[in-house]
């Protein structure tokens, strides 16, 4: 028999955290810090809606591009919270996810061979996609000076007659990293300058701790030449709706609407009734759920400095992001032996790229309860690995 | 920073005040000054426990009761509303708009001690129209906690 495979498929990398998921998955006692999606439970008022939506029997496909009552809520909503005007029949696309939109952007933009520069530690899915798109990932190592902050030397560097796009991941997953406004004027200048494009996934906008999010649409000539990518996942603590969108230029949109049709028909049409609920009533929701992350993003930054592990302070997503290097080990060793030997479970660096050597992604999207557990077991794992290092 | 301060404990009033000043990110001497001045105004009132009886071996049974009462010229409804929460076992007095005046919440050991509470004390008293009296048998959710079901961490426990 031939081999059914495709090669390029074949070729893709396996997921970094899928090794670890299924070590962690064995073990029944284990405490994780390893989550990448929030604790807390869809509002109930937003649950309720969907409900409602399947008792009206509302179970059929909605036009491919989305609801237009949610189209238009998602507008009032971008232009509320972050002061962007979009055109709802002309420049949002409601899709499977923040990850779906990924994807199609990429595909609708890219030609085989042209560059996508994609800056690391980020979330995992922007190289494969780019490489099944036809296109080559060009990969920029951010830097813990920097805070894994994108600079614009380091941009102007990466930067080839190849390159097509830049792919903004702020705030990030897994640093907490976040670019303001300042940053991006900086890039912004660059990017014009080369006329190359941007996919902003700015999935975890929501959640910044030090003043409001600052999209790269927000800078001035930037909307024209941005996808901007965003969702209800980490906002709205809903995840499993699977319900994200794209908003950019007509032209662009018009291509991705193209595949979405073909690939994805639409997003769910329950989701969308119930995300509908949640942008027009949910605003005091995520408050709450920023005002408890930024609570608990506190208390682990002051528990690592008291035990003296470093870390930036990062002011985004629900991640933190502490170097291990002290300990003169891989961050894959760190996190299988704290593991193995503390029962608790976080997710090596290097499984967002090679940049993140030397650091592990500590969520914490977990109850307070929770994180002083773990946290009373990596002082202890950390105690430890001195006292070896000492000897 | 009361609210966020009030939002806290209200969920958790044994709460440390040094962690509170952590999540809060402020000086834990800024939380004693705080509490201390909410309390002397009035607006910090206690910190009770919230205790589900049902899983204790202690009788005890909660009702509600309407009351109609003749509102006293200049008194309006605060005068009688005095009398009825002087009794130890009533639990809580609330002026109510709608069809009665006020909602009593009353703690007993069992049906005797509260028939006996309402029909002799309560229905009696001067300006008492009517009473309606509603035995809780179930507490699904009290104080915002949702007591017949302990949360539970459902996620994958390592995802992107």
């Amino acid at each position: 028999m031939r081999n059914p495979l495709s090669e390029r498929t074949v070729g893709l990398k396996p997921s970094g955290i899928r090794k670890f998921f299924d070590i962690v998955s064995e073990m029944d006692d284990a405490i994780s810090l390893g989550v990448g999606e929030p604790d807390f439970d869809t509002p109930w008022h937003i649950r309720d809606e969907g409900i409602y939506s399947l008792e009206k029997g509302r179970t059929f496909y909605t036009s491919n591009a989305g609801l237009k009552e949610l189209k238009e809520e998602i507008v009032r909503y971008l232009d509320r919270r972050f002061g962007i005007r979009y055109d709802a029949g002309q420049e949002v696309l409601v899709t499977v996810g923040g990850s779906e939109a990924i994807d199609i952007a990429l595909r609708a933009m890219l030609n085989p061979g042209e560059e996508v520069l994609i800056p690391q530690p980020s979330y995992v899915s922007y190289e494969p996609c780019t490489i099944l798109a036809d296109g080559v990932p060009v990969i920029i190592n951010l830097k813990a000076e920097n805070e894994f902050r994108l600079t614009a030397a380091e941009l102007r560097e990466a930067i080839t007659e190849k390159t097509k796009v830049l792919i903004l991941p702020f705030p990030n997953n897994p640093t907490g990293a976040i670019m303001e406004r300042k940053d991006l004027e900086a890039i912004a200048e660059v990017i014009r300058e080369h006329d190359i494009f941007v996919i902003s996934d700015e999935i975890y906008g929501e959640l910044t701790y030090n003043g409001g999010h600052v999209s790269i649409v927000n800078i001035p000539g930037m909307q024209e030449r941005t996808v901007l990518i965003n969702g209800l996942s980490k906002s709205h603590a809903m995840t499993g709706w699977r319900l994200g969108y794209a908003c950019g230029p007509a032209q662009i949109v018009a291509q991705m609407l193209k595949i979405h049709q073909y690939a994805i028909m639409c997003a769910p049409t329950t989701s969308q009734y119930a995300a509908v609920d949640a942008l027009k009533n949910g605003d005091e929701d995520v408050s709450q759920m920023r005002e408890a992350y930024n609570q608990r993003r506190r208390y682990l930054l002051h528990a690592f400095r008291q035990m003296g592990l470093e870390c930036f302070e990062p002011y985004g997503a629900f991640y933190v992001f502490p170097s291990i290097q002290e300990f003169g080990m891989t961050s894959e060793a760190f996190a299988e032996r704290f593991l193995a030997e503390e029962k608790v479970a976080v997710v090596p660096g290097t499984a967002f790229g090679e940049s993140g050597e030397g650091f592990v992604r500590i969520s914490y999207a977990y109850s307070l309860e929770n994180l002083k557990l773990a946290i009373g077991k990596l002082e202890q794992f950390v105690e430890k690995l001195r006292r070896e290092r000492r000897k | 920073m009361r609210e966020q301060i009030l939002a806290i404990i209200e969920k958790n009033s044994r709460i440390d005040l040094k962690e509170l000043a952590v999540l809060l990110g402020v000086e834990e001497l800024d939380i004693v000054n705080e509490l201390a001045a909410m309390e002397a105004e009035g607006i910090i009132c206690g910190y009770h426990t919230l205790i589900d009886w049902e899983k204790t071996s202690i009788d005890k049974v909660t009702a509600l009761i309407e009351v109609r009462v003749t509102p006293q010229r200049g008194q309006g409804f605060d005068n009688i509303a005095e009398r009825i929460y002087k009794y130890p076992e009533v639990t809580a007095v609330y002026l109510i708009s709608g069809a009665y005046d006020l909602l009593v919440t009353l703690d007993g050991k069992n049906l005797r001690d509260i028939s006996r509470f309402v029909s002799d004390k309560l229905s009696t008293m001067d300006y008492v129209l009517s009473t309606a009296t509603h035995f809780i048998l179930k507490k699904y959710k009290d104080h915002g906690t949702i007591l017949t079901k302990k949360y539970e961490d459902t996620r994958e426990k390592v995802s992107p």
